[in-house]
């Protein structure tokens, strides 16, 4: 049987070195099918993982409070539209007898501006911080020092840059003691001048974004550089990062900061309320649901792109069949069975799709490399990805095989040996 | 050896019902060397394929060296033409790119009663088949490389691999120039006179038929002509 099976391989093998052009033509829809599948698979789970990694990247044990309602997908709805988060809350959400489990609170109160150095200038995200920031998202401070209490508490005019922020402003200059100057947003091109105090360490694409940010005192913020009062008067804030204490805090912390800030806004403990609090978890899940869908719709399209590599195998074989429609004749003649020639025509079948999708792997490993070192995305290569190549490639080999040879193995002897 | 009763052959074309055969009645003996004639659509080709196993009478009886072929199923008829049918065709059907060796090793290569022979013996035996034709030097030759007359010695070499207990022969000569005919033709008498080997062919040409022992005639389905073994 085993020496069976080798015969015929080597026959299926000879029957396509014999034809060399077509068995190319037919081998080039595997390949492309396959190379696409594990290309946009791999494609779609490193921007995954890039997405998932960014979220991961700033600490699982934090949640953010924001105000307005945070809706599935809407994790970068404008924060801060609705100003119902004071500075007030923040300082109450800080206190260990109001919200125990909380190792860190770090408030923000964050918008875009134009920022110009010289004849430099970039749309920062200029973010109000206080010191607690700097742990909250693991940051190191590379040059210089990080925003400090009394900056805070003075309104101190200076400013810490992101790794990007201070070479896309000063080249390679050193920032530290240099003087930028940011456009107060609705002020009819008002400006504030701000002393670079410190440079941050650059964190790397997939964990956070907070290379390019620009980092001042939280009052400074909300006074001296945007309108960051409510109507009452009271400094507002854009977001409340809270750290848990540990990882299994973090729903504890969340409940205690909804009942606070609905006791606080005055909202029944059963409502709504006028602000949000995210865990990372509700974050990833979200950004995975989207993501699985992008992963999902690139597989369907290399999948698509497979089945036609399939019909046409299925198309070649048929013309195969038909043009050694005498072949079969004289094979079964001198005494192949139906289940011979079934075996030979679908073996050929399977030759063909497995070295389209031997080499389909290859060239989709390429594209993935090379898109993942172009650096227009990360492209991840799961084992997974090839295993569902492979076998999707052997089985529609298979599957449009069967029908080409089960008609090969049907002719008649007497008609297909006549047949001109 | 070929013993056929009263076999009768319907195909069904449309609503319209076609005799080919009306009950021919048939005896080869071995070693015999017998040539079956008749004018189109008298029904030889049809004889030609129930004698050579590739289709079975729809009445009658067909014993081949004692065994009741008619009623086989499709793979055992494909183990009769295999282990005891040589085939020659008219058009010779080779394999379009197959070495003349490999031609040859095709029929081993479908053998499944008991163990197949191994390779190295398939290859000696196919060589043995060829050497037999006059073909020894031409073993790595493909049909574009070898005349008319040369695919029809391989075609015989093919035939005789599997040493089959008769060599069919369907207008052997039908696509061949003269001299090549008569080469082919030499080769048969050749293996009939040598080895005993029985041959039944089909032909047309009554010069052909006139080196067999016996002419069969063949008309509207029946044996109408069948006499003893004539002598040489």
């Amino acid at each position: 049987m085993i020496t069976d099976t080798l015969e015929s391989l080597q026959s299926a093998l000879e029957g396509l070195i014999a034809n060399k052009m077509r068995a190319g033509l037919t081998m080039l829809g595997v390949v492309i099918g396959v190379a696409a599948v594990i290309a946009l698979l791999s494609i779609g789970q490193g921007v995954q993982e890039s997405i998932t990694g960014s979220i991961t990247g700033a600490g699982s044990n934090l949640l953010f409070v924001a105000p307005g309602s945070f809706e599935m997908g809407g994790v970068e709805s404008p924060s801060g539209s609705a100003a119902s988060m004071t500075y007030a809350d923040a300082l109450a959400i800080a206190d260990p007898r109001n919200v125990p489990d909380a190792a860190l609170v770090a408030p923000e109160f964050g918008m875009n501006t134009q920022v110009i150095f010289g004849s430099a200038n970039l749309n920062g995200k200029v973010t109000g911080v206080t010191p607690t920031y700097q742990s909250a998202f693991s940051l190191e401070v590379a040059h210089g020092r990080f925003i400090s209490d009394s900056d805070v508490n003075s309104r101190s005019a200076v400013a810490v840059l992101g790794s990007q922020a201070a070479r896309d402003l000063f080249g390679g200059f050193d920032p530290l003691g240099q003087r930028i100057k940011l456009s107060i947003p609705g002020a009819g091109g008002g400006r504030v001048s701000l002393t670079v105090v410190g440079v941050l360490a650059p964190k790397g694409g997939s964990r956070g974004n907070t290379d390019d940010i620009i980092l001042v005192p939280i009052t400074t913020a909300q006074t001296r550089i945007f309108a960051g009062r409510n109507a009452l008067g009271e400094p507002i804030v854009t977001t409340v990062n809270v750290e848990a204490a540990s990882e299994d805090r973090v729903d504890a912390v969340a409940n205690q900061i909804t009942a606070l800030l609905l006791r606080r806004h005055g909202f029944g403990p059963d409502e709504e309320g006028d602000f949000s609090v995210v865990t990372q978890a509700d974050l990833l899940a979200t950004v995975q649901q989207v993501t699985n869908i992008l992963v999902v719709f690139l597989g369907a399209i290399a999948a698509i792109s497979l089945l036609v590599g399939g019909i046409g195998i299925m198309n070649i074989m048929l013309v195969s069949v038909t043009e050694r429609t005498r072949e079969i004749g004289l094979r079964k003649a001198v005494g192949a069975r139906k289940s011979d020639i079934l075996v030979q025509f679908l073996l050929e079948a399977i030759v063909l799709s497995v070295i389209g999708g031997a080499i389909g792997i290859a060239v989709g490993v390429g594209i993935a490399k090379l898109v993942d070192a172009s650096g227009v995305t990360q492209a991840v290569v799961s084992s997974q990805a090839i295993h569902l190549a492979v076998s999707f490639s052997v089985a529609v080999g298979l599957f449009f095989g069967i029908y080409p040879a089960n008609r090969a193995a049907s002719l008649n002897p007497i008609e297909a040996l006549r047949y001109e | 050896m070929i013993e056929i009763r009263e076999i009768s052959k319907v195909y069904q074309m449309g609503e319209i019902e076609v005799h080919a055969l009306r009950g021919a009645s048939l005896n080869v003996a071995p070693g015999d060397w017998v040539a079956i004639t008749g004018p189109s659509g008298s029904g030889k080709s049809t004889l030609m394929h129930i004698i050579g196993c590739l289709d079975t009478p729809t009445a009658g009886s067909y014993r081949l060296n004692g065994l009741e072929v008619s009623g086989l199923n499709d793979n055992q008829l494909a183990a009769v033409r295999n282990g005891q049918i040589g085939f020659v065709f008219q058009t010779f059907n080779l394999l379009p790119r197959a070495t003349a060796l490999d031609q040859v090793k095709l029929p081993m290569q479908y053998h499944r009663d008991g163990a197949r022979l191994p390779r190295v013996e398939r290859v000696r035996r196919a060589r043995e088949a060829l050497e037999l034709v006059g073909l020894g030097d031409r073993l790595r030759h493909r049909p574009t490389e070898l005349s008319g007359g040369q695919q029809q010695r391989v075609a015989i070499a093919r035939a005789l691999a599997q040493q089959p207990s008769i060599l069919l022969a369907d207008e052997p000569t039908g696509n061949l120039d003269s001299k090549s005919g008569a080469e082919v033709m030499e080769i048969l008498r050749n293996l009939h006179h040598e080895r005993g080997l029985t041959v039944v062919m089909v032909t047309h040409d009554p010069n052909v038929a006139a080196q067999a022992q016996r002419i069969i005639h063949i008309q509207d389905g029946l044996v109408v002509d069948e006499p003893e073994k004539a002598t040489l």
